[in-house]
């Protein structure tokens, strides 16, 4: 199974991988929003939290249809089917490389757009805290819902669909976490809040997914 | 007995395709499947390999003991000739590949990336995964599609050197191996009529109809 993953690693990075596609988009997203709301540092304070919630999870979407398609199309997807590697192992590995190629840079960006934002100086532990709790859970959510559309042509509409109402319990907490510490109240609650939903994501979707690709595979 | 069939009954999609199939694959053996274009030899193939479980019948198999070797490659254009080959070995939990690089004649390509080679060079790459795989039963689908007549001589070779090592393999082709001892088994008279199998939604639409 490290094998799946190095694999995926590696073809991320090669030329047409996609790597970085998302941390773009999240750049281009959040340096536009200050050019649309206007330069009022009050307003742009009080939106912060919210928009880097929202580009991050935007950012994630986008590259959901690549984790299992590519596979499919090529037909690596029926081989490893009969390989040893279990598909819930295989689920696993791609929700992981997922993250590392996706959710780790936006994490990482994440501070440095929150200055363009001005977001209070209080606040950034946590960003990079719910960020880092959170996008996991938007990775194995992500990857059940490839599962399911995995084999549909232009699948990226229906799998948005999908996603979108699953993804909503993770934007509501990691954001609210990020703007109750920016109005120094108590933020730890949503954060856990945002870490368990993320441990029953990890917990439950790769059984899924993995179901969903046996009947998809047929 | 390395593999063997009982009135195995194979469905693709909704429709049922084949039913009674019945054949057995001893160690050593090949079996080369036959049959118009159409007519299920892929279906079949799939239902061995496990990827779709079959309407009735049964499969008899060593657990985890079918390499399965489909008309798509599996490759990623990517990655060279050297890191597909790892990869698989990885996945499989295997072996060296040099005896796969050796018998398909990899060895000045390694280096290549898979999307830079000619249709042909894929195939040997793809059907170099299936020594990677160190699995005794081969099921392979249309093997020979786009490889010279040198590359087929290599190709049987490695079957027929896979057979010497007790392994048995189950081929769909349409052009003569030069297998000499390989059984022909033609899938025309298994082939079910196009009905479709249960299907509930089908059912209901016909009793609202009525």
């Amino acid at each position: 199974m490290i094998g799946l993953l190095k694999r995926d690693l590696t073809l991320a990075i090669r030329a047409g991988g996609g790597f970085g596609l998302s941390l773009a988009f999240f750049l281009i997203f959040t340096t536009l929003v200050p050019f649309g709301v206007g330069p009022q540092t009050q307003i742009l304070a009080e939106i912060a939290p919210g928009i880097l919630w929202l580009g991050a999870l935007l950012a994630c979407l986008l590259s959901l249809d690549r984790i299992f398609q590519l596979d499919w199309e090529d037909g690596t997807l029926d081989l490893v089917a009969t390989s040893p590697v279990p598909l819930e192992g295989l689920a696993a590995m791609k929700a992981l490389a997922h993250w590392i190629t996706t959710g780790l840079p936006l994490v990482a960006a994440a501070p440095v757009l929150g200055l363009l934002l001005n977001l209070p100086g209080a606040a950034y532990p946590w960003l990079v805290a719910s960020l880092a709790l959170g996008t996991p859970a938007l990775s194995a959510i992500g990857t059940f819902g490839a599962a399911l559309t995995v084999g549909i042509k232009r699948g990226g509409l229906l799998l948005s669909l999908l996603v979108l109402p699953l993804y909503m319990p993770t934007l509501i907490f990691g954001a609210l976490c990020v703007s109750r510490a920016t109005e120094g109240q108590d933020a730890a609650t949503p954060l856990v809040l945002v870490a368990g939903i993320t441990a029953g994501s990890l917990a439950l979707l790769p059984f899924a997914a993995a179901a969903a690709l046996r009947v998809n595979l047929r | 007995m390395n593999l063997s069939v009982t009135d195995l009954a194979c469905a693709r999609g909704p429709a049922q395709i084949l039913s009674g199939v019945t054949f057995s694959v001893a160690a050593g053996r090949a079996l080369i499947l036959r049959g118009p274009n159409g007519a299920g030899k892929t279906t079949l193939l799939r239902t061995l390999a496990g990827l779709t479980p079959p309407l009735a019948g049964r499969i008899e198999a060593e657990p985890e003991s079918i390499a399965y070797a489909a008309h798509a490659d599996g490759l990623k254009a990517a990655l060279t000739v050297e890191e597909n080959l790892a990869f698989w070995a990885s996945v499989f939990g295997t072996r060296d590949p040099a005896p796969a690089i050796e018998a398909f004649h990899l060895a000045p390509l390694l280096q290549r990336r898979a999307g830079e080679m000619s249709a042909g060079q894929k195939r040997r790459l793809s059907l170099a995964r299936l020594l990677v795989t160190g699995r005794p039963v081969w099921c392979l689908d249309e093997p020979t599609v786009s490889l010279d007549t040198e590359n087929v001589a290599r190709f049987a070779a490695a079957v027929k050197a896979h057979l010497a090592r007790g392994g048995s393999a189950v081929i769909a082709t349409h052009i003569d191996l030069g297998l000499p001892e390989a059984e022909t088994l033609d899938i025309t008279p298994f082939v079910a009529k196009r009905i479709a199998a249960s299907d509930p939604f089908g059912d209901s639409f016909a009793e609202g109809a009525a």
